[in-house]
């Protein structure tokens, strides 16, 4: 990475190097790597100078969820989940509640979480049971069971959906940022998963209230089209790309090794590792090119509406989510037994276990679902 | 650094000795020499490293692997002296 974030992005990834496997083996949040963002101001980037931040394109942040993502999955995340719930904010907000929380993510790093998936729904962010009310003029209220709040409980506010109020249907969905002091989570259940054992995905009812000038502006539904959801899969893959390159360096480091006994004679490891750089170039490529996409597009609503433009950011993950597992399985083949272990320095269970929730996570299935009849009005765009 | 172990620039000269596949006697190049005016290549770069991290017993960091490490005998004592402790 060469880019003007990359020595902070790498000071991050340092201390997120340094606790991966702590954070793995006793699932709990990257608290020291989330101290560092904030440390080196990396919560804040993504929003635009005019507001007191970086401006950071989505390019940027793409390199910088690889970086963090390759020494840990878990602040990878964070990292990528924080900026799907920053860049809405900006994008979609204008009220003077939202514009307060920009500056509190400006001036005190503050991390952002989400609440978008509701017990009884299943995964679809794109509905809700529960609404909004509105107790007394100028205050909205919204009590959520929510399955999966990630890092809940160490973020300093969470954008909330539910229903506009108790007539809408159930797609008709608002977000609302709920900072701290303003709601209270009551954990319903805790995270215990194979892999990304660090997001701290606990299930938790949130009750909040607070002013209605934390609404944002736009339908949930435009929001996700055109910002969160683009920005949640291409931080994602990006992080993914980043658990797929830390494999590979592991495998390279083991063909070297195994280079240098009989210099002048390749190891059969070589040419799988070769293989596997292919794999993980095409990612690489395919990552940072969808990317570039989205800085393309703009703010142009005509661009982030298309069809064509939700098929390729629905895409991207499902390619690098599919790609991810197989080239860790590519570096485990040339890893061998040292890889397999888990207690080795050359593990590689924590990355297969964290590539296995690409798919799972968050649902190729579902997306292709939604993909579907889509498929049939819009043709690739090449 | 310009102070190079002896054993340092001999490994060196040895693996190039070997791998080094250069069109020029060995003997004849000096330590500040361009190697690859003297015929090196990116492919035999390879192994030359290789015998170089099993002599010194180093590993070349990722940020080493580049032409200007391989460009001389004196930019290679130069890289190994930086990978100690790097393995």
């Amino acid at each position: 990475m060469t880019g003007r974030f990359s020595a902070r992005a790498a000071a991050v990834a340092d201390v997120a190097a340094r606790y991966a496997d702590e954070v793995d083996r006793d699932e709990r949040p990257p608290v020291e790597a989330v101290m560092a963002m904030k440390e080196q101001r990396l919560l804040s980037l993504s929003v635009p100078t005019e507001y007191g931040g970086e401006g950071a394109s989505m390019r940027e942040l793409s390199e910088i969820a690889t970086t963090v993502g390759a020494a840990d999955a878990n602040a990878g995340m964070v990292f990528a989940m924080h900026h799907s719930q920053a860049l809405p904010l900006w994008r979609h907000g204008s009220r003077a509640g939202v514009r307060s929380t920009i500056a509190k993510v400006v001036s005190e790093e503050w991390l952002l979480g989400s609440a978008t998936t509701e017990r009884g729904i299943g995964g679809d962010a794109r509905r809700s049971s529960c609404a909004l009310e509105y107790p007394s003029p100028g205050r909205v209220r919204l009590v959520k069971d929510a399955p999966v709040v990630s890092y809940g409980e160490v973020a300093d506010a969470i954008l909330v959906t539910g229903r506009l109020n108790a007539d809408a249907p159930s797609s008709d969905q608002r977000m609302l940022i709920c900072a701290k002091g303003d709601y209270t989570l009551e954990k319903t259940a805790v995270w215990h998963g194979l892999g990304l054992r660090g997001t701290a995905s606990d299930s938790f009812i949130i009750t909040a209230e607070t002013a209605e000038d934390m609404l944002l502006d736009d339908p949930y539904g435009t929001i996700s089209a055109h910002t969160a959801l683009p920005a949640a899969h291409l931080l994602w893959a990006s992080v993914w790309l980043g658990i797929a390159s830390s494999a590979a360096d592991e495998a390279r480091s083991t063909v070297r090794r195994q280079a240098r006994a009989t210099v002048g004679y390749p190891p059969p490891g070589q040419l799988r590792l070769a293989e596997l750089m292919v794999g993980l170039q095409t990612l690489a490529d395919s990552v940072r090119h969808s990317a570039e996409r989205f800085d393309e597009a703009g703010l142009d609503a005509s661009v982030l509406g298309s069809i064509s433009f939700a098929l390729a950011m629905n895409s991207v993950k499902i390619s690098s989510a599919n790609a991810l597992v197989d080239l860790v399985l590519q570096a485990l083949r040339i890893v061998g037994i040292a890889g397999y272990r888990t207690d080795t320095p050359q593990s590689l269970s924590r990355q297969l276990r964290d590539a296995l929730a690409a798919q799972i996570q968050i649902s190729n299935d579902r997306l292709l679902t939604n993909d579907a009849p889509l498929s049939l009005l819009a043709k690739v765009e090449l | 650094m310009t102070d190079h172990a002896d054993g340092d620039l001999a490994a060196i000269r040895e693996a190039l000795e070997k791998f080094g596949r250069l069109n020029r006697p060995l003997p004849e190049i000096a330590d500040d020499d361009d190697l690859f005016a003297a015929g090196f290549t990116s492919h035999a770069t390879v192994n030359v490293m290789l015998a170089i991290e099993d002599a010194l017993a180093i590993e070349f960091p990722d940020e080493l692997l580049n032409r200007t490490t391989f460009a001389s005998i004196t930019a290679l004592a130069n890289a190994a002296a930086q990978s100690r402790g790097s393995r």
